[in-house]
């Protein structure tokens, strides 16, 4: 099933805000996972398997490295 | 020392716990947890304040039960002792201790490995499971820099960590170190292999009766969970910073064994050595330390063995008393959170009891605090630790 680019960055917003603390009004396109929002990298593998399972999608981690902010994370969900 | 901080079976603190192990409290308690209800022991005494009632909810989930609770018990010593970020983090060290480390981590990831696969195992499994861990999540916390450690002696860890504080100070590598352990192991496998040994209580229909060092009728010790931690900071720099100072470091003795993996020395040749050094090293003679707090766990031979050698080293003059009657046995958190009850007893004048015992074993030939709270003025107290694998030792405190 595909989602919007809504939905799915309010899915990851649920997210960074359950495995990393990160307040849900901080959460928007431009924001980096590491420099904005505070997310380092044992984190982000944290967010990318909940982030698998939530959307249905498969993030290889060769790609994660391209995922810097979370706009970054909406387009390649919603490529899946 | 100068700050004080635990969280134990019987209090989210010091001033709680204190004021259970005074009373006479057991924190032991019937385990309601399915895992448990098939064990040939089902007691323990849990927490009686959960982490989760103190940190936040995200530092929960990237720290082992363990590690949560070094850093409670560690931040109430922090507090105490009027430590501020002014403090200079080159000679500030940590020496924390834990007997087993993140064992729940570890089944917890591996049913996850075995039901979901490895890419499900959390990233941070290795910082939660590795014993060092409670020692590193406390050093971050403060930004420690004179050196981090970890001493691992299972039950007598905590007190060697203290041991090890201390001569961090008196060889000049800190000012400041924050000392003590943790131990929260309160489950399935941890508590079936000391049950396979032998070691623990099966009292399971009074669980409050259950750890009753020195008893006749002592089958066992009961499992607790808890955290101490102590600021050991050098005389000096205490005093010009104008901290209360509840007791001083007068003396430690760390030896071994060499006698059996987990079997006492029936004699207390190693541990009378190591409360022998503890002495030797505080230049006081023996009959001024009036307390002693055991390490005493309701084991068949320990309790016994450990009675002949305080009688040979420190004399027969000396009130001991077993905490361990209340609050379990913290295993790795045992030494700080009894060295602790050991300084308040000199603080306050006031020896906790040793519950449950009401039928002395017949060679228990010294006075204890048996039952009830003993008022006594104190100059120094003794706190002993011994771990399986022969690890001795002995911590020796007067009065500030």
């Amino acid at each position: 099933m595909a989602h919007s680019r809504d939905e799915i960055r309010e899915g990851l917003s649920d997210i960074l805000e359950e495995v990393a603390g990160v307040n849900p009004d901080d959460v928007a396109d431009g924001k980096s996972f590491t420099d904005d929002l505070d997310v380092d990298s044992l984190a982000m593998v944290e967010v990318v398997v909940a982030a698998e399972e939530k959307f249905g999608v498969k993030i290889p981690d060769d790609e994660v490295a391209n995922l810097k902010t979370v706009g970054d994370a909406v387009s390649y969900i919603e490529k899946g | 020392m100068t700050g004080l901080g635990a969280t134990t079976p019987l209090g989210g603190d010091v001033a709680s716990t204190w004021e259970a192990l005074v009373a006479g409290r057991s924190g032991v308690h019937l385990l309601e947890h399915e895992w448990a209800q098939e064990l040939p022991c089902r007691i323990a005494a849990e927490l009686a304040v959960e982490p989760s009632e103190v940190l936040p909810r995200v530092r929960l989930r990237r720290l082992d039960r363990s590690e949560q609770i070094a850093l409670v018990a560690a931040q109430q010593a922090w507090d105490d002792a009027g430590l501020s970020d002014d403090l200079d983090k080159e000679r500030l060290g940590v020496v924390f201790g834990s007997g087993i480390g993140g064992a729940l981590t570890l089944l917890a990831q591996d049913d996850i490995l075995e039901e979901s696969g490895a890419r499900k195992v959390s990233p941070f499994t290795v910082p939660m499971l590795m014993p060092n861990g409670p020692a590193a999540v406390v050093g971050l916390e403060f930004g420690a820099q004179a050196g981090v450690h970890a001493p691992t002696s299972a039950c007598a860890t905590s007190a060697e960590a203290i041991s090890w504080a201390a001569d961090m100070i008196r060889v000049g590598r800190a000012d400041v170190v924050v000392a003590g352990g943790a131990e929260a192991v309160i489950g399935g496998l941890p508590m079936a292999g000391f049950s396979s040994m032998k070691a623990m209580s099966t009292r399971n229909d009074d669980p409050t009766h259950a750890s009753r060092p020195w008893d006749r009728d002592r089958d066992g010790f009961v499992m607790g969970e808890g955290s101490g931690a102590l600021i050991l900071e050098r005389r000096d720099h205490a005093e010009a910073r104008g901290a209360k100072i509840y007791a001083v470091v007068a003396g430690s003795g760390l030896t071994s064994d060499g006698y059996d993996i987990v079997q006492p020395d029936p004699e207390c040749r190693g541990g009378g050595r190591a409360m022998a050094a503890a002495i030797k090293q505080a230049g006081i003679d023996p009959k001024e330390i009036g307390h002693v707090n055991a390490h005493a766990t309701s084991t068949p031979v320990g309790d016994m063995a450990e009675v002949k050698g305080i009688k040979r080293v420190v004399g027969d003059h000396v009130v001991l008393t077993a905490t361990k009657s209340m609050t379990g046995h913290l295993l790795g958190g045992a030494g700080a959170v009894e060295s602790i009850a050991a300084i308040l007893a000199i603080v306050e004048g006031v020896i906790p009891p040793t519950i449950n015992l009401d039928n002395p074993d017949p060679g228990l030939d010294l006075d204890v605090a048996a039952n009830e709270a003993r008022k006594v003025e104190l100059n120094a107290a003794l706190n002993t630790a011994f771990g399986f694998g022969g690890h001795n030792a002995a911590l020796l405190f007067t009065k500030a």
